[in-house]
């Protein structure tokens, strides 16, 4: 057999090391971002690191922040889950929800969970490990599952009268804890590490995370998207098989519209470095719809 | 038409199992917060904090004003203990509130968790400072006085009361709290020197009674005479006779009939 796909395939088997190094650009970058973002906390709270002096640098965790004195930053579901209990917030915390909401819809709702998150790094790596140790599946629950939990949060903010998911979340549990000392997430967090390793692959932020949920709707309108040449694709399934949201990598859709157009895909770079053709690249919506154009014509 | 009630019938068993499931995951998460907001009764917030409720709703657990607090007394609730997680409060013994005058804490809130109306950090409750007589030094007749004199407010929360000591020609000195000047900055809990503090800061509810409005204390009204105690003459005579105002007495003479 010598088809495309398999020619694909041949071509991933084949790179040099160098190469296979590289295509793990983004996981690096990944983590550089949320451990920095957790050392800049961390080094606020901890040895007072300032800037300019006298200023907090960046002050907070992330739920809200405040960034060298100047640009607030909050997490816009702690604040929509704080108003539905009633609760009229302060100018500086819903300019703060403003400008992260601003900045995801640029980059990409899930870009949060994928570059931001440090329960990332946890399910990650139970991921890896569920890969390496071929664990068989115990059941399968929906993807939208998530959207249940996010409904079921809102509805309990507004009857218990407290924000419910920030209540319970392991999210904030582990910033929080890394951030201004240690409690008993780990527990949560080893509670997760098990449920993904061993129960329900990618389960954590794959079908329950309810902010995962509210990032992926915000992420329907982002700009920054994987953009989709169905003439060099070879339908080898490599990007599938990386992805930890395959859903979104339905080919038959993706060939239609142009780019994985999911707000569940998290621009994590796992399948853009890895695409043997380079059909799967970075780009943002206006220039994806210029380019899809171009290539129309060019095919006809 | 069987089969389309085979559907319907599954839908609605579908639609029950939906409704099961999701009011069960519901009431747990529901008790699960119940229970984490009510942790501890006792804890006691950053100044201007709003009242347990409102804080409990508003408090993003960001920890801006754990970072703002110039001697580091804050610290944000971890998971897993008896305070509601991820919440600030302090402890007075081991780190009491210095009372900054700029309140940077609340500045630093970004919710409004902690009223930016308070400008005044003397008008600040965060707890009531309540003396346990019966180990104070100073009730028993020792000379101690540390928790007046350290008080920030001196002389106004917490004042001395001078009294005979049995035969001693010596008086005794001892500390009163005073409700209405009280911070609950907690710094005559922090310096009190018996092995456990003998005077201790808590929050209002737990420990301030509240009398009847019917009360009234004729003694404090500094020479006015409430109506209670107005002499009889002093109060308009009645222009009919009692009770004939009372519905149905009148009604034959008012068209009842």
């Amino acid at each position: 057999m010598n088809t495309p796909a398999d020619r694909s395939q041949q071509k991933l088997a084949n790179r040099p090391l160098a190469v296979r190094l590289w295509a793990w650009r983004y996981l690096f970058l990944r983590r550089a971002t949320q451990f920095g973002i957790l050392l800049l906390f961390f080094g606020t709270a901890h040895w007072a690191w300032q800037f300019p002096a006298k200023t907090p640098l960046l002050s907070g965790n992330l739920s809200a922040s405040e960034f060298i004195g100047l640009v607030p930053m909050a997490d816009p579901f702690a604040v929509l889950q704080i108003f539905l209990t009633g609760h009229v917030l302060q100018q500086k915390v819903l300019l703060g929800a403003a400008i992260v909401m601003a900045f995801y819809l640029l980059v990409g709702g899930r870009v949060f969970c994928a570059w931001a998150c440090p329960v990332n790094m946890v399910t990650d790596l139970a991921a890896w490990l569920r890969a390496r140790l071929p664990i068989p599946p115990l059941f399968h629950i929906s993807r939208n599952l998530r959207y249940f939990v996010l409904a079921a949060t809102l509805v309990l903010s507004a009857i218990t009268g407290l924000a419910a998911f920030e209540w319970v979340s392991p999210i904030g549990m582990m910033q929080r804890e890394i951030i201004f000392g240690l409690g008993a997430g780990g527990m949560a967090l080893s509670s997760i590490f098990l449920f993904d390793l061993l129960i329900l692959k990618n389960g954590w932020c794959g079908h329950l995370c309810p902010l995962g949920g509210f990032w992926s709707l915000v992420g329907r309108g982002a700009q920054l998207r994987v953009r989709f040449d169905k003439d060099s694709c070879s339908h080898c399934g490599e990007c599938a098989r990386v992805c930890p949201e395959p859903q979104v990598l339905n080919l038959k859709h993706l060939e239609v519209v142009g780019y994985v157009s999911s707000g569940e895909c998290s621009n994590c770079g796992r399948c853009t470095p890895l695409c043997p053709e380079g059909s799967l690249v970075f780009d943002f919506r206006p220039l994806i719809r210029q380019h899809n154009a171009r290539t129309e014509r060019f095919s006809k | 038409m069987s089969d389309s009630s085979v559907t319907r019938r599954d839908f609605m068993v579908k639609t029950a199992q939906g409704a099961a499931l999701a009011a069960s995951g519901g009431l747990l998460w529901a008790y699960l917060l119940r229970q984490e907001a009510k942790a501890q009764p006792y804890a006691l917030r950053p100044p201007g904090a709003l009242a347990e409720r409102d804080f409990n709703a508003t408090c993003i657990k960001c920890g801006q004003c754990v970072n703002a607090c110039p001697p580091h007394i804050l610290k944000l609730a971890p998971s897993g203990g008896d305070q509601p997680i991820g919440m600030p409060f302090f402890q007075p013994r081991t780190g009491a509130c210095i009372m900054c005058p700029d309140i940077p804490c609340v500045k630093a809130c970004p919710t409004g968790a902690l009223a930016p109306e308070l400008k005044d950090i003397n008008k600040s409750r965060m707890g009531l400072a309540v003396i346990d007589i019966e180990n104070c030094l100073s009730w028993k007749g020792l000379r101690c006085e540390i928790c007046y004199r350290d008080c920030p407010i001196r002389g106004k929360a917490i004042v001395l009361e001078t009294n005979p000591r049995g035969l001693s020609l010596h008086a005794m000195f001892r500390p009163i709290v005073n409700s209405d000047a009280c911070t609950g900055c907690g710094i005559c809990e922090r310096s009190c020197p018996t092995d456990q503090a003998a005077i201790r800061i808590l929050p209002h509810k737990l420990v301030q009674g509240k009398i009847g409005e019917h009360y009234r204390l004729g003694w404090t009204n500094e020479g006015k005479i409430t109506q209670d105690f107005k002499p009889a003459e002093a109060v308009p005579a009645p222009v009919e006779a009692p009770g004939q105002n009372a519905p149905g007495v009148d009604y034959l003479n008012q068209g009842g009939l």
